[in-house]
């Protein structure tokens, strides 16, 4: 154990009265989230609503629900990573020149340097980990169950373990706001500045913590979803019949199961030097700094990869719904997501070409990195000639979907540029390369935005307001446009990132574009907000039946909307690679079986809610390097594993009379939605009842 | 509305597959070598940092492996684990007999053997420490304790299964939950031995050597 530099007491460890910061910026944000926290549990006792979110939502193993709460986290963390781009941009654009103006106690712009550092690093740790991958983890969470015709996934209470453990990762990132710092040294944590020599405060260890906790869930999270894929398929439901977002559901997990424990060991060996002074990165001793870097990128760029390909996936499902087509070359896509899969292994090394590998290592790395194009071409054809005389509705999904294959476009053009060394040479840490991964990820935000629209209606019972979805599609277009051309021309010009002051006075008139730029995403932002609410508030005006599009072809669309906690009555059997579209041919769109059947359900827990309160327990800890809570933590959460092992009684049966109750209520409710466009089914069918044994 | 009537369900094999469930044993058994492939990942991470940093300037002039590797014990240990494996071998033909006395001691006879493996272990890096030698020397010591300890709170780990297993069992017999949690234990400790002969060759025998 190493001694670390500053007080430290047996009981508060290294935290103190002067970990609070005293910035009035972080002040505000705090003041905004405890009231913001005042106002929801004011809310919750208000209404009456704890026993309700403890039976419903906390303790809950129901796929559909912890989807929804991987999503709402997801969303949060966004808006959190959106605020850190506010204040980078609002920076650059004030500190322009050696005349600009300084504030708060910075000599350019607002922002002292160290604390430019921090927003940068939340900025991409956040977005990265905690807004992109919770939200399609959360989708994926949703939707393949559906997909396949399981009850649940293959382990519901592995589920909510995964899920709480995000959590957990969230709520470290958000506690080092208002207690110590971030790390300042970039998401990707270069070394040897995140050493405990050059980076001695908690910042690093809040950073580290987080992304350790959150990515066990996110392993195990992978493993579930590739057992339920595997063994959890409705009788009929082949391998060729496997709709197209299950298929990238599949491979993407499979990146996340082989390549997160990558991220494991070179957080865990980073941490052994941090906390026991071992030499695995550091400067002297025996210790290799690229080491780090290769272990992190093997990760890291397969990561990219994992959260690419279930956007590709969701795109593979909204636009055959809005063309009226089926998918143009089923198979070929298919298999070009098990190739980008296969090649996300071999190609971290483009992230630094020029860190002094020999120019043989450096080729095999730019081919792999083209040969990444090869696939993805694929699939955008298979997309073009998908639309091709289709029947094309721009519903608001289908506008996202269309948004993402232009932002593919550009960002994968870019991204063949960057993968030549020479040219990556010329631009490395340049803007260039941050706008060009920034279009790239817009895909996945794209992809994102018109799935949660896609599936909102399957899980909820009612569509999202179409017009103010289409304002908050264009404001948020205009905002990427506006933001990041500027951002590829400045980059050529030969700006790099992360610099907290420009000293190039030519470059503001970009700096202001992009500010203008965040202004539009501002917009953006507030007709989201503005669609949710209006479309909560006339829910009964926009209900819709088993089909919520009228033209959905996958077997997620047979299961009634809202759809209940058991998914499907009984089990249906599949015929076709387009399910409902078989069915719909065959005149048997809205069928429903004629028996029903008692179905065993897994009950719900609060074993992960616990594990996962034990874990926060755990990585506060260990930042703040407070032993007995490090320890207690970690003893009771084995503890709390062995005594869960001994609960027997951990399913129960739903009986046929209370499906059929519910079944005749959903279709009830359907059927007056088609009527008259309004409905009394109210969203409570979602909730699980327990009969008596 | 459309229903599915009686005529349509035997015209068409049916819309419907009642009385449709699961293999749980197979799921669970699948969901585990899942496990074990991330388990993998996190030894081929070490194993790649332990080969980056066993190059003679990862020394910085401390101990070489040859000092470290103490082979008649690195023997012991290996006879230990296989043994231990072999006993858990004996658990699944008794699972299979249904023999209960069997399953209890064939466990008892795997958990002795796995402590013994690691108590030979404990005793072995005791040594190291008793003689100066610490990870926080070198880059290549803080490979090698990490490489080697973290095969052995793995051992330690199965060992803890093991203990619970035997007190599941005794009480509760042969259910589904018990049953799977036998076969899972029975892959994580294959894995723990065959990655301890990983870490027998490519660390204590290249010691030797």
């Amino acid at each position: 154990m190493v001694n670390v530099q500053g007080p430290w007491s047996p009981i508060l460890g290294r935290l103190s009265l002067g970990a609070i910061p005293d910035n009035p910026i972080i002040a505000g944000a705090f003041i905004f989230s405890v009231v913001l926290g005042i106002v929801v549990l004011g809310y919750l006792t208000y209404a009456d609503r704890w026993g309700y979110l403890w039976r419903e939502w906390l303790t809950t193993v129901d796929h559909k629900k912890i989807g929804v709460m991987y999503i709402i986290i997801g969303l949060v963390m966004l808006f959190r990573g959106f605020v850190d781009a506010l204040m980078m941009r609002t920076q650059q654009v004030l500190a322009d020149g050696p005349h600009s103006p300084g504030f708060l106690g910075a000599a350019h712009g607002y922002l002292v340097p160290y604390h430019f550092d921090q927003v940068y690093s939340a900025h991409g740790t956040i977005m990265i980990l905690f807004a992109a991958t919770p939200i399609l983890v959360g989708l994926m969470n949703v939707v393949v169950p559906l997909q396949i015709g399981a009850r649940d996934m293959a382990f519901p209470y592995l589920n909510a373990l995964g899920l709480w453990l995000t959590a957990v990762g969230a709520a470290l990132i958000m506690l080092s706001l208002f207690l110590g710092d971030f790390s300042h040294a970039g998401w990707v944590g270069l070394t040897p500045l995140t050493e405990l020599a050059y980076s001695p405060g908690v910042g690093t260890d809040y950073w580290m913590w987080a992304i350790q906790i959150s990515s066990v869930g996110t392993t195990l999270g992978a493993a579930n979803l590739i057992a339920t894929i595997v063994k959890m398929r409705a009788p009929g439901m082949t391998w060729g019949r496997l709709p197209i977002f299950t298929w990238t559901a599949l491979s993407t997990n499979i990146i996340a199961l082989t390549s997160f424990p990558v991220l494991g060991v070179a957080l865990g060996l980073l941490g052994l030097d941090r906390y026991f002074g071992t030499h695995f990165f550091t400067a002297g001793f025996g210790g290799n700094l690229m080491l780090y870097s290769d272990l992190f990128w093997m990760w890291g760029h397969p990561e990219v990869y994992f959260v690419i390909l279930p956007a590709f996936g969701m795109m593979s499902e909204i636009i055959p719904t809005f063309s009226e087509k089926p998918l143009f070359g089923y198979v070929t896509m298919v298999a070009a997501s098990f190739a980008i899969a296969g090649v996300s292994w071999s190609v971290w090394l483009h992230h630094f070409f020029t860190m002094g590998a020999s120019p043989r290592v450096n080729t095999f790395f730019s081919v792999a990195t083209m040969v990444v194009g090869i696939p993805t071409g694929v699939k955008v054809f298979n997309w073009a000639f998908t639309v091709y005389r289709g029947r094309s509705r721009f519903e608001t999904p289908m506008l996202w979907a269309v948004g993402a294959l232009f932002m593919l476009l550009v960002g994968g053009l870019t991204g063949m540029m960057l993968a030549m060394p020479p040219v990556n040479y010329s631009v490395h840490n340049s803007v260039f390369v941050v706008a060009h991964f920034h279009t790239m990820l817009m895909v996945v935000v794209y992809g994102i935005l018109g799935a949660v629209t896609y599936w909102f209606p399957k899980v909820f019972g009612f569509r999202l307001n179409e017009s103010l979805g289409k304002r908050f599609f264009w404001f948020f277009t205009a905002g990427t446009i506006m933001v990041f051309i500027p951002m590829y021309t400045s980059g050529f010009m030969g700006m790099t990132r992360r610099l907290d002051y420009l000293a190039n006075p030519a470059l503001l008139p970009f700096e202001v574009a992009e500010e203008l730029g965040i202004g539009l995403y501002l917009v953006s932002i507030y007709y989201f907000v503005r669609q949710l609410y209006v479309s909560l508030r006339d829910r009964n005006a926009n209900r819709v039946s088993a089909d919520a599009w009228g033209s959905a072809r996958t077997l997620e669309w047979v299961a009634p909307s809202p759809v209940p906690f058991y998914n499907f009555a009984v089990t249906p059997r599949v015929h076709a690679r387009d399910e409902l579209v078989w069915r719909r041919e065959q005149g048997l769109e809205g069928a429903v079986p004629a028996h029903f059947e008692d179905i065993p359900m897994p009950r719900n827990t609060a074993v992960p809610l616990v594990i996962g309160a034990l874990a926060l327990g755990l990585g506060f800890g260990l930042v703040w390097r407070m032993w007995w809570l490090t320890d207690l933590s970690f003893v009771a959460i084995i503890l709390t594993v062995i005594a869960r092992s001994f609960v027997r009684d951990t399913d129960y049966v739903v009986k046929a009379a209370e499906v059929e109750r519910i079944e005749k209520r959903l279709r009830q409710g359907a059927a007056e939605a088609a009527r008259n466009g309004a409905s009394a089914s109210g969203i409570d069918v979602l909730r699980p009842r327990e009969s008596s044994p | 509305m459309a229903t599915a009537s009686g005529d349509m369900e035997s015209t068409r094999g049916g819309l419907w597959e009642p009385h449709y469930h699961h293999d749980v044993i197979a799921t669970r058994t699948l969901g585990f070598w899942l496990y074990m492939l991330s388990d993998a990942m996190i030894f081929a991470g070490l194993f790649a940092a332990y080969g980056v940093l066993s190059h003679s300037y990862n020394e910085a002039g401390g101990p070489s492996l040859h000092a470290l590797v103490n082979p008649w014990s690195a023997y012991a240990e290996t006879l230990a684990v296989f043994a231990s494996v072999l006993a858990y071998g004996g658990v699944m033909v008794a699972l299979k007999r249904g023999s209960r006395a069997g399953v209890l001691g064939g466990l008892v006879a795997a958990f002795v053997l796995g402590a013994i493996f690691v108590g030979l272990e404990v005793h072995e890096l005791g040594a190291l420490f008793d003689a100066g030698i610490y990870p926080e020397e070198s880059g290549y010591l803080s490979a090698f304790f990490a490489l080697v300890m973290t095969h052995g709170i793995h051992m330690a780990f199965g060992l803890l299964w093991m203990a619970v297993m035997f007190f599941q069992v005794a009480t509760q017999g042969f259910t589904d939950k018990t049953v799977y949690r036998l076969l899972n234990l029975k892959l994580f400790w294959h894995f723990q031995a065959i990655l301890w002969v990983l870490v027998y060759t490519f660390v204590d025998m290249r010691g030797v050597l």
